[in-house]
């Protein structure tokens, strides 16, 4: 390396360290490419020196949010207040005498940019609005800043009805136009706050260090997010990994024990193994069988104690419904009913989820979880759900509020199915803790496992073997 | 490491501007990730992995990559079930069988030498890349449908860009295809695939460039419509659909509004063509209720 680029190479080796810290595998085979990569772009075009980094170390989509972060950290696109202040005052941005800038100009460049959607603009104001707005002055000698001080003087939100009625014109309001102007402007003011957002960012790590600041920003990734504390965004993004796994769980649960038994006749290959034997086909080759079509039950406890375990349940048996006809669907809380019709293919995933909570019948007694008698229903109800060629599958806490655990029926139901498998939230730690009455069925089941995040349940329908 | 790799890598950018330049001229609008990507990839000899939802231009990059520089464009589409017979060589038995046929009572060692000599080869996509002189653009498409034992087999060809075959021996490039791979991450590809690759996300463009697009596709578009269009698709893409409108649909929609003779977006018109959006039942029934479209 030349030793010029030692600097460079410095910074290189404390991102890549920073976004393993963050949960991306970077391989050394990758960070050696990133750097040949480096040395073959422009180093004064940033946008090219961090396509090039996105290219060598960045090889997942969903790690995409923390590697924009941490670029923005380690290479920042100014220093200081920028050096593009000039030009900004020259196109007479928002500032009066005395160098103070006056939040009023401000706003109203804003108001112009969002309306214009000019996204150069937009982040240009940003920075001028957390220099200008942001600051607060922290311990002595020390200088912090806050999107929310920004925010709060800029109020863009109280721009949007001038913004509409000027996008609309003298058009219809309340209807379709109207909806789509919303989301226009919607999608600016995001970009203007994530703009605000990456600045404060970059100032506060120009004063405490990037390592410092790259600790905390960034979020855990969607693969490690928990179940139980999932918000809404996570659980979109969860979405997005959970269907392709859907399938190969499908496919896992169902698989047959010998798949080499004989199908049809492969003729192309028999009559080319038989080239080895001049032509006279000794062995005859045969195309693998096909694979038989999946039974597969879900048995999900969708009990307030677990909304966002059940979302995701609910997400995960819609997945799996679409992908094979087989799939039937329980839910329950304290009794059990069937769900499979909420989820025909073709149905849209939200609107399935409110009709379970609303016209599927789970409420016995006083909604509170109840495995014991969710059981006996389900096997009194639906005998012939399980048969010895079905794979069952339940998620569910196993918290029982100390009632009746039900065991009985569970072991008949597990006696019949091929397999079961119970994936559970909590950690294992927690198992058959208060009124956890995991220890009870644990050993009913062929495999309990801790199901927190997508990282666990890959891993479990990974290893998962048939057979 | 790559630098053991005998077949010569010979750029044909000279720079990320060139990218950029050479493949606006075939119609490609790229960005700075883009220029930059395929930049690397053309400089770097390396295989490119692009991944992202379908219809934003994966399979349309490798084209317009081929059509710049030139070069020929070979195509393996992957598909459930896809072998090395069909990736990349296999033998011609029925022309084998003829063959030995013919031979009659000649020396089977003569016979056996013969019938496993090129004449015999029927060469796969894989293999064509491999062997060809001049410019070579290998397409490997939706590398996610293949079966992860095909994965096994392009790490093999694509990492020393030769190819062995028992009977003939070792055949290495002349020259480093460019590889572009793509995939609509149905499922995870292996690390040790993508670590050989460089990687590109394309995901839906930024509204200005989607703008930009669609009036280079469809140049007779008026500029307001197309406005219009770019963003009632960006408001679609923001709800919870299905499948979400791509790039190509939005070309397919101002296509089709233009060929009505509609000029102006409103609900109706909307309503009239949104199938040409949304190919989900339930998606459409979505959007007409969030847009109070009814």
């Amino acid at each position: 390396m030349n030793p010029s680029a030692g600097g460079l190479l410095g910074r290189q080796l404390e991102f890549v360290a920073a976004l393993r810290r963050a949960g991306l595998a970077v391989s050394s085979a990758e960070t050696v490419d990133a750097t040949r990569a480096l040395l073959a772009v422009d180093l004064m075009d940033r946008g090219s020196v961090k396509a090039a980094y996105a290219a060598s170390l960045c090889k997942r989509p969903q790690h995409r949010r923390s590697f924009d972060t941490l670029f923005d950290l380690y290479f920042p696109a100014r220093v200081g207040d920028g050096s593009d202040r000039a030009a900004e005052e020259a196109a007479g941005l928002g500032e009066d005498g005395d160098g103070e800038i006056d939040p009023k100009a401000l706003r109203e460049l804003l108001r112009q940019a969002l309306l214009d959607g000019d996204t150069d603009l937009l982040e240009r104001l940003a920075r001028l609005a957390v220099t200008g707005l942001g600051r607060a002055d922290g311990q002595p000698g020390r200088q912090s800043w806050f999107t929310y001080r920004v925010m709060r003087q800029l109020n863009p939100d109280t721009l949007l009805a001038g913004l509409l009625a000027e996008m609309l014109g003298d058009e219809e309001r309340g209807g379709f136009a109207e909806k789509v102007a919303r989301s226009t402007i919607a999608e600016r003011m995001r970009q203007f706050e994530e703009a605000v957002e990456s600045e404060v960012r970059r100032r506060l790590a120009e004063d405490r260090g990037a390592d410092a600041i790259a600790k905390n920003v960034v979020k855990p990734l969607s693969e490690q997010v928990d179940f139980l504390r999932a918000s809404r965004d996570d659980l979109a993004n969860l979405r997005r990994t959970v269907y392709p796994l859907a399938r190969r769980l499908a496919t896992r649960l169902t698989a047959r024990k010998k798949v080499e038994e004989r199908g049809r006749l492969d003729f192309r290959k028999t009559v080319r193994a038989s080239l080895g034997t001049g032509g006279v086909p000794l062995q005859t080759l045969h195309k693998p069988k096909k694979p038989h079509k999946p039974e597969l039950v879900v048995l999900c406890d969708v009990s307030g104690s677990v909304s966002s375990f059940a979302h995701f349940t609910l997400m995960l048996t819609s997945a799996l419904r679409e992908q094979f006809a087989k799939v039937r669907a329980f839910a329950f809380i304290d009794t059990v009913d069937e769900v499979t019709r909420f989820f025909d293919p073709g149905s849209d995933l939200a609107g399935s989820m409110a009709r379970v909570v609303r016209e599927a019948d789970l409420v016995w007694y006083d909604g509170h979880s109840d495995y014991g008698h969710s059981f006996e229903v389900f096997a009194e109800r639906y005998p012939d759900a399980i048969t010895p060629k079905t794979s069952l599958l339940v998620l569910g806490d196993g918290r029982n509020n100390y009632r009746a655990t039900g065991s009985a029926a569970l072991k008949d139901l597990t006696a019949r199915a091929r397999h079961s498998y119970w994936l559970n939230p909590e950690p294992r730690h927690q198992w058959g803790t208060g009124d956890s009455a995991t220890h009870q069925y644990v050993d009913l089941v062929d495999e309990m496992v801790e199901c927190r995040n997508v990282e666990q349940l890959t891993a479990f329908v990974t290893t998962l073997l048939p057979g | 490491m790559t630098e053991a790799v005998t077949a010569p890598v010979r750029p044909q950018f000279a720079s990320v501007a060139d990218v950029r330049e050479r493949l606006g001229r075939v119609g490609y609008l790229t960005d700075d990730a883009i220029a930059t990507t395929v930049f690397l990839a053309d400089r770097l000899g390396k295989p490119l992995l692009v991944e992202g939802p379908a219809g934003v231009g994966k399979t349309e990059l490798s084209k317009s990559v081929a059509a710049a520089t030139g070069a020929e464009m070979l195509r393996l589409q992957c598909y459930e079930g896809l072998d090395e017979a069909r990736a990349l060589y296999e033998w011609n038995y029925k022309k084998q069988l003829l063959r030995i046929q013919a031979a009659g009572d000649a020396a089977w060692d003569e016979t056996h030498d013969d019938i496993f000599s090129e004449e015999f080869l029927l060469s796969r996509p894989l293999l064509s890349a491999i062997r060809r002189d001049d410019a070579t653009v290998l397409l490997i498409d939706e590398v996610d449908k293949a079966d992860v034992e095909v994965e096994g087999l392009l790490l093999e060809v694509l990492s020393d860009f030769q190819v062995t075959i028992p009977e003939l021996g070792t055949i290495t490039a002349s020259r480093r295809p460019f590889v572009v791979l793509t995939s609509n991450a149905s499922r995870e590809l292996s690390e040790a695939l993508k670590r050989r690759c460089l990687y590109l996300h394309l995901d839906y463009p930024t509204a200005e460039r989607e703008k930009a697009i669609v009036l280079s596709r469809v140049p007779q578009v008026p500029e307001q419509l197309a406005e219009q269009v770019v963003r009632t698709v960006r408001a679609l893409r923001a709800m919870e659909l299905k499948k979400a409108p791509s790039i190509s649909e939005t070309i397919d929609w101002a296509t089709t509004l233009l060929a009505l003779g509609i000029d102006t977006l409103d609900e109706e018109s909307v309503v009239t063509t949104l199938g040409v959006v949304l190919k989900h039942v339930s998606d459409q029934v979505r959007a007409v209720n969030e847009l109070n479209l009814s």
